[in-house]
């Protein structure tokens, strides 16, 4: 003999559905522009049904029981989508508690004979669905992270690039907060490039870097120590006044790195230890049209 | 948590037990995908403890395992020798200290080049050493 | 016994490394060229590593010692090609290799080598020079 909840979610199981659907459609914060009308259906449908197969008389009051795991397993898939394609927290939470308030809804009908069982039969399905819902919660977060820890990735290879400035001469530009991942980076591209190019100099430009303090400082140093080692010169240019006032008041030697206040004056520092010259060219005769 | 999921044995006696150690680190940090630049971080660390295991301890008994810990995948070594022991600790991981002929930047510039780093020692019965480096780390 | 063998190009001498070092190795590397230095009053010594995968501390000294000796005889010491990963890692270990020079490879290693002689080797450049001059007509 099943119980009457587990009658009721097989018997009303259309009426369910569409009830939700319908609290779905309502709610003002529906995305249409996220996702279509045909998509949500697909989705709900396929959860109620899920959830009603695997529901049974005896997992109702169990949450964590292994019979749900296809239910978590959706609601962990719809989750991870809605974080990617940019649906808020809340619309999220709303995908399921929509459900549950649906299905609350069907009980009331159907027990409003008896509210003693329908007090214990909503505290049940309340539960379950709560449990569901910081399910989607925590994988909604996940997925949210992940696209975190992708666009992090992201950054990390398009915010250095190494520039072949001239024949023999790299520069690279560092832009943003250099810390120790971020130099790992630097010194990994930098050094690669001086063995594919043959550079003997590279130019560090710290433009763009916000602030030098001791740790960024040393991070510095070791670039420069490691260019050195490969037998190539290593510049760093691009300091502002105001860095220059930190690094000596901090009490930073840099007195072993040659150092240039800008790009230019490090490249023509290069250029004449590479001894190539840059004229202005003079033009004898009116150049003919 | 620190899962195990293969483990090496490997006795080192000899100077010249240190090159295939080295190749079998290699290899397995080549198994794991770990990138070059910590492979050769993994390897120059594996070199400098197995170098201190055989001048101090006589050699031992060390152990290559790959490890994971949540999305991390790693490598874990491990140093053990029955030498003489390390009387303080704090003193021997400082840069610049060394008891025997050396530029004494063994333990500190190992730990700086790995991303876990522990060291166990009773005089007289020996030294434990384990590092792990994490393929992102 | 397993030797590295000593390359002689007129005034400089030239080591290639193609194998793993083990320590012994190195030993007998450092005491040989020093030999050969005094022996052949060579001015510059070239070591090509770009076929290194590990350079420790120990090995690290080894090229340091190998510097300061050739420098007492008279004699630079250029070390050449060395890989970025093994840079990264000698730095991060705390062993910047001062007082030796460096260069990408083997022919800017040269140039360097007669650079840096220039001064005191002044005929013995121009006996070269004469050299290859005849040698192109």
């Amino acid at each position: 003999m099943h119980s009457k909840t587990f009658t009721i979610l097989q018997k009303k199981k259309n009426q369910i559905l569409e009830l939700w659907l319908n609290n779905q459609l309502a709610d003002e914060g529906l995305r249409e522009d996220l996702i279509s009308n045909q998509d949500l259906r697909a989705s709900s449908e396929e959860l109620v049904d899920v959830l009603v197969s695997s529901a049974s008389d005896d997992n109702l009051e169990n949450p964590e029981s292994s019979d749900f795991d296809p239910v978590l397993e959706i609601l962990a898939g719809v989750s991870m989508t809605r974080a990617r394609q940019g649906f808020s927290p809340r619309e999220t939470g709303l995908f399921v508690l929509g459900l549950k308030e649906a299905l609350l809804t069907v009980l009331q009908e159907e027990m409003s004979d008896s509210p003693a069982e329908l007090y214990t039969e909503s505290l049940k399905i309340s539960r379950l669905l709560d449990s569901f819902s910081i399910v989607t919660f925590e994988t909604f977060i996940k997925g949210r992270e992940d696209v975190i820890l992708r666009q992090t990735d992201e950054i990390a290879e398009i915010s250095t690039p190494v520039i072949r400035v001239w024949d023999g001469i790299l520069a690279l530009p560092i832009i943003g907060t250099l810390d120790s991942a971020r130099t790992q980076v630097v010194m990994e591209n930098l050094l690669q490039e001086i063995v594919e190019t043959g550079s003997s100099i590279a130019i560090l430009d710290i433009s763009g870097v916000p602030a030098v303090d001791s740790l960024v400082a040393q991070h510095l140093i070791k670039t420069v120590s490691a260019t050195r080692l490969m037998g190539a010169e290593c510049i760093i240019s691009g300091i502002r006044p105001e860095i220059a006032q930190t690094i000596v008041h901090l009490g930073i030697d840099l007195s072993s790195i040659i150092t240039k206040a800008t790009l230019a004056s490090a490249l023509r520092y290069a250029f004449s230890s590479l001894n190539l010259e840059v004229k202005k060219a003079i033009r004898e005769k009116v150049s003919i049209r | 948590m620190i899962i195990s999921l293969s483990k090496d044995v490997m006795t080192i006696t000899r100077d010249q037990d240190v090159v295939p150690f080295r190749n079998r680190v290699k290899e397995k940090a080549v198994k794991i995908k770990m990138g070059l630049v910590n492979q050769t971080k993994l390897i120059t660390a594996a070199s400098e403890l197995v170098r201190n295991m055989l001048k101090y301890g006589n050699g031992g008994e060390t152990y290559i395992e790959i490890v994971s810990r949540g999305r991390d995948t790693g490598i874990r070594l491990t140093f053990k020798d029955k030498g003489p022991g390390i009387a303080d600790i704090s003193l021997a991981m400082q840069d610049g200290f060394s008891t025997g002929k050396s530029l004494g930047l063994g333990l500190p510039g190992t730990r700086r080049l790995v991303n876990e780093f522990d060291i166990k020692s009773e005089i007289g019965k020996g030294t434990t050493v384990s590092i792990i480096k994490w393929v992102n780390g | 016994m397993e030797k590295i063998p000593i390359l002689r190009m007129g005034p400089f001498l030239l080591v290639t490394i193609q194998v793993d070092l083990y320590d012994r190795l190195a030993l007998t590397l450092e005491s040989d060229l020093v030999q050969m230095v005094n022996k052949t009053g060579a001015r510059g010594v070239l070591i090509d590593i770009s076929a290194v995968a590990i350079v420790d501390s120990f090995m690290g000294r080894i090229i340091g010692n190998i510097a300061s000796m050739s420098k007492i005889l008279d004699a630079e010491t250029v070390v050449v090609g060395m890989q970025p990963a093994v840079a990264i890692t000698l730095i991060e270990l705390g062993l910047p290799l001062k007082g030796v020079y460096t260069a990408l490879n083997v022919e800017r290693g040269m140039d360097l080598l007669k650079l840096k002689i220039q001064g005191s080797a002044d005929h013995e450049e121009e006996e070269d020079d004469e050299d290859s001059a005849i040698y192109s007509e």
